[in-house]
């Protein structure tokens, strides 16, 4: 089966290009199949791969397609690794995938046959860019794919082109991407240079003999890490994010929640030995992490936007990810990125079912009460703010405890103020569960006559990442509940190479326990307290003032990024174009062109008609000929 | 010094004076005439190298049929008196004085050639009809068949434009 | 008799020619300028010619035999040449070639 692992990027493509060419010939209900069928039986081999990875004895296998680059002793393959990394993001990648395909064709079916068809061309080119990136065997292929799918995350944030706004958060999410992805690019040039090789396997072997805590390993680290800050959205390139939910709410799902975003994570992960030998690094992305979950988690604190909100939170949670990687608990952060792509899909696609149902309405202020109308949306969002508050038993409680427990045993600092962003989001998220869910509508009468529950085809899929949500903790279960932790028994050969570099802290199980129930009765306080703040909210249109005020304006961030560095810019940029533009350039181009014209009307009168003058012209040119030919 | 030397500084120095007379005669027919003498020196260095057959019909194409065409045409256009206007005199002098740097130029470049020298006796019988002939007809036949074509296209330039 | 005396003559020749061409302006001495110089080559020709068959080669009459088409194009030339003065007489009333340049308007 591994031999057939192309298969799974292809089908997307394929997708890609039928719905693509065909946009203006196929109908919905087509396009819609050939969208989700493609990525339905990606899925399948998706499934049948992960099971051949599961048994015991597999070895890492590298499917080669064809020689991508061969320049002098460079040699770059185009080639595909399948191992459990790959494998699980494969999953991941084609299962959420799946769901939100499905998803997609009911939510978008109020859009023209061509935009149609045109959404879901991009989805599937944004499948097969992310299969590309996670399984690429090198670097290149990474790129590529990372270039792909930051393509399509702009192509599908500005999915309606016609409005300006939209078009500018693309915009802002291509630029600023491309600054993470200018450091990627430097990283991969430094890798060549040093180890002559992009390819995984090549690389990571050779990375122990540079030694560890070495400067070129520290700027390899460094360069990466800026490229997974650009595209996991961690401080300071995460303003693109929220302004990312211009797109369809299924994108904000599928690749500002769960996928794309993830990207960084997984390149950390899969080059966790050159991390693991960077200690220095390490506790800069365990910083950049710390401080984008408690600064994303106090924005979204104060957010009216249903999708905001949860943008803010997904870079939160981003945060966390990066936090696990920096104290070396990759697998935690796997861990997390898999049950967050379960739970932050589902309130995503539960929010676009609100939104659906509230007639394009993303205010939670003028909602309220919406249990009564949709109780599916109702009980499955229920589920995802539980799992992602943390409450025992669902499956954001196993991978955030765990991220916990690691920093714990790093610093107590550390530990302590991840655990206040955790009780930030188990407020903030059940603040917008209150606000949207209970109480009474807020909305005009003519919304709530259309208030409904959404077709099967969006409640399907929330049915199914809720099932997801609760039970896809249990693959990682801690230690102390004396289960296996199947994930990391399942990812050990993965980062088997950087555990010897590793400082590992074991926590005694009373500790662990203390810690558990610490989190988990503060959690159900926050909990407790946002019910009786909001459970019976009403707007009174006042404006906030002080903090609030701060963090409704996600702490001017927006705004000191516009003084600091765009209008600089702008400045510059209006300068080159009056001044060195037009004295300087075009100053040479017209000059160059009046100079040719003058000396043209200067040459011209030896055009005089005396044939007598063209003569003596022709003679002095032979005698000068003659001289020069003759004695020069 | 020898014959042939005496009679080649002869007919060097009608040649030159000739055309000095050709470009500074006022009267146009005088020109005429001293570009006759000219030819007809020539014509006489021809026999001295030994080129009786281009001697022939150097006499009687250029002095018997082209001089005589050109005295003709200007009698026809009654150009004896001196009617050109003067050129600007710089010109005039520019003209001389770079013909002049010409001369220099080339005398200069070609003083020191080694080349054979011209003897005396020798083979004679070089620009005789018989051998011209053999080669023109021989070697030189699509030129001569091409310059019959050519004579022919002149023929009917010159009626053409004559008779507007 | 060295064979440069001759190049000598046939210099002077030409550049007198030359001297011609560019000092007068009747379009009839020009033309003759031209046949004068034309000649000058003609009598380099034959001297060259006498040369290398003093030297010993046999296939020195092509000299002569160009000095005769030299002469073919020149008759064809003359016939042209006195036509087209012939015409600008006609037209003009004189045979000034800067009469001529009128036709750069």
């Amino acid at each position: 089966m591994i031999h057939l692992v192309w298969l799974v990027p292809f089908l997307p493509l394929l997708g890609f290009l039928i719905n693509g060419l065909g946009r203006r010939y196929l109908s919905k209900p087509l396009t819609g199949i050939v969208g989700s069928g493609s990525v339905v039986a990606a899925f399948v081999i998706s499934l049948l791969i992960f099971f051949e990875v599961r048994t015991p004895g597999f070895t890492p296998q590298v499917v080669t397609l064809f020689d991508f680059i061969s320049v002098g002793s460079l040699h770059i393959p185009f080639a595909f690794q399948v191992d459990q990394l790959s494998a699980l993001f494969l999953l991941i990648i084609t299962g959420v995938g799946s769901l939100i395909h499905i998803y997609s064709t009911s939510y978008m079916h109020d859009e023209s046959n061509e935009g149609f068809a045109r959404y879901f061309a991009y989805l599937n080119l944004f499948v097969f860019s992310m299969l590309i990136l996670v399984l690429g065997a090198n670097y290149v292929m990474m790129f590529i794919g990372w270039e792909g799918v930051g393509l399509c995350s702009y192509l599908l944030i500005g999915f309606w082109f016609k409005n300006i706004e939209y078009n500018k958060a693309a915009n802002k999410a291509f630029i600023m991407n491309r600054i993470g992805d200018l450091g990627f690019l430097l990283g991969i040039f430094l890798l060549i240079t040093q180890f002559g090789s992009v390819t995984f396997s090549e690389v990571f072997e050779k990375v122990p003999s540079v030694g560890a805590d070495s400067g070129v390993l520290f700027a390899i680290a460094m360069l990466l890490f800026i490229g997974a800050m650009g595209k996991s959205a961690q401080i300071p390139l995460y303003t693109w994010l929220p302004d990312a939910m211009a797109g369809p709410t299924p994108v904000s799902a599928l690749i500002h929640a769960a996928t794309m975003v993830t990207a960084g994570i997984y390149m950390v992960a899969r080059s966790n030995v050159i991390y693991s030998l960077a200690p220095h690094i390490q506790t800069i992305v365990t910083l950049v992490g710390l401080a984008t979950a408690l600064l994303a988690a106090s924005i979204a604190l104060k957010q009216n936007d249903i999708k905001k909100v949860l943008a803010y939170s997904t870079v939160s949670q981003l945060g966390y990810m990066f936090i696990a990687l920096g104290v070396g608990a990759y697998t935690a952060a796997v861990f997390h990125v898999m049950t967050h792509a379960f739970f932050k899909a589902l309130l995503f696609l539960g929010s676009g079912s609100v939104i659906h149902a509230m007639g394009g309405e993303q205010d939670i202020r003028k909602m309220g009460g919406l249990k009564k109308w949709m109780p599916i949306t109702n009980f499955t969002f229920l589920i995802g703010c539980l799992a992602i508050a943390g409450i025992p038993g669902l499956s954001g409680f196993f991978s955030k405890d765990e991220i916990l427990a690691h920093a714990f045993g790093y610093s107590p600092v550390i530990y302590g103020l991840a655990l206040i962003g955790a009780l930030m989001t188990a407020f903030y998220m059940f603040r917008l569960y209150y606000i949207t869910f209970t109480g009474k509508f807020r909305g005009t009468h003519e919304q709530e006559h259309h208030l409904h529950e959404s077709p099967g085809a969006i409640t399907f899929p929330l049915i199914v990442l809720a099932i997801l949500s609760v039970i896809g903790g249990y693959v990682g279960m801690p230690a102390v509940f004396g289960v296996p932790n199947l994930l990391a028994e399942y990812l050990s050969p993965i980062f088997a190479p950087s555990a010897p570099f590793l400082h590992a802290h074991h926590l005694s199980h009373s500790l662990e326990w203390g810690l558990m129930g610490l989190s988990t009765g503060l959690v159900i306080v926050m909990i407790l307290w946002a019910r009786s703040k909001f459970a019976n909210y009403t707007d009174n249109g006042e404006p906030s003032t002080g903090i609030a005020k701060v963090l409704e304006n996600k702490w001017y961030v927006d705004e000191l990024y516009d003084a600091i560095i765009v209008k600089p810019l702008m400045v510059l940029s209006r300068f080159f174009q009056d001044v060195v533009e037009r004295s300087g350039i075009d100053a040479v181009v017209n000059g160059v062109g009046s100079a040719v014209k003058w000396g043209g009307g200067r040459a011209r009168l030896l055009q005089n008609g005396q044939v007598g003058f063209y003569i003596f012209a022709m003679v002095i040119g032979m005698i000068v000929l003659f001289v020069i030919s003759l004695f020069l | 010094m020898g014959i042939d030397m005496i009679i080649f500084t002869v007919l060097s120095a009608i040649a030159i004076a000739a055309a000095l007379g050709v470009i500074l005669s006022k009267n146009p027919v005088n020109s005429v005439l001293c570009m006759i003498t000219c030819f007809v020196a020539i014509a006489g260095h021809y026999i001295m190298l030994n080129a009786q057959f281009l001697f022939v019909v150097h006499l009687i194409v250029y002095t018997g049929a082209i001089m005589v065409l050109f005295l003709f045409v200007l009698m026809m256009m009654n150009l004896n008196a001196d009617i050109e206007p003067q050129k600007r005199n710089w010109l005039k002098y520019a003209g001389a004085i770079s013909g002049g740097a010409l001369l220099l130029v080339l005398v200069a470049a070609l003083r020191d050639a080694s080349l054979p020298a011209i003897q005396e006796g020798g083979k004679t019988d070089i620009g005789l009809v018989s051998n011209l002939g053999k080669t023109l007809f021989t070697s030189y036949v699509v030129p001569f068949e091409l310059s019959s074509v050519l004579f022919l296209s002149a023929m009917v330039g010159a009626v053409v434009i004559g008779k507007k | 008799m060295p064979v440069q005396y001759y190049i000598f003559l046939s210099i002077a020749l030409f550049c007198i020619g030359i001297m011609g061409v560019l000092m007068r302006r009747n379009a009839i001495i020009i033309f003759m300028c031209i046949e004068l110089m034309l000649n000058a080559v003609n009598l380099l020709l034959v001297a060259f010619s006498k040369m290398w068959v003093d030297a010993g080669r046999v296939d020195a009459a092509s000299a002569q035999l160009f000095v005769f088409f030299v002469m073919v194009v020149a008759a064809a030339e003359v016939s042209v040449g006195l036509a087209i003065i012939v015409m600008m007489y006609r037209n003009t009333h004189s045979v000034d070639i800067n009469i001529l340049s009128r036709l750069k308007n």
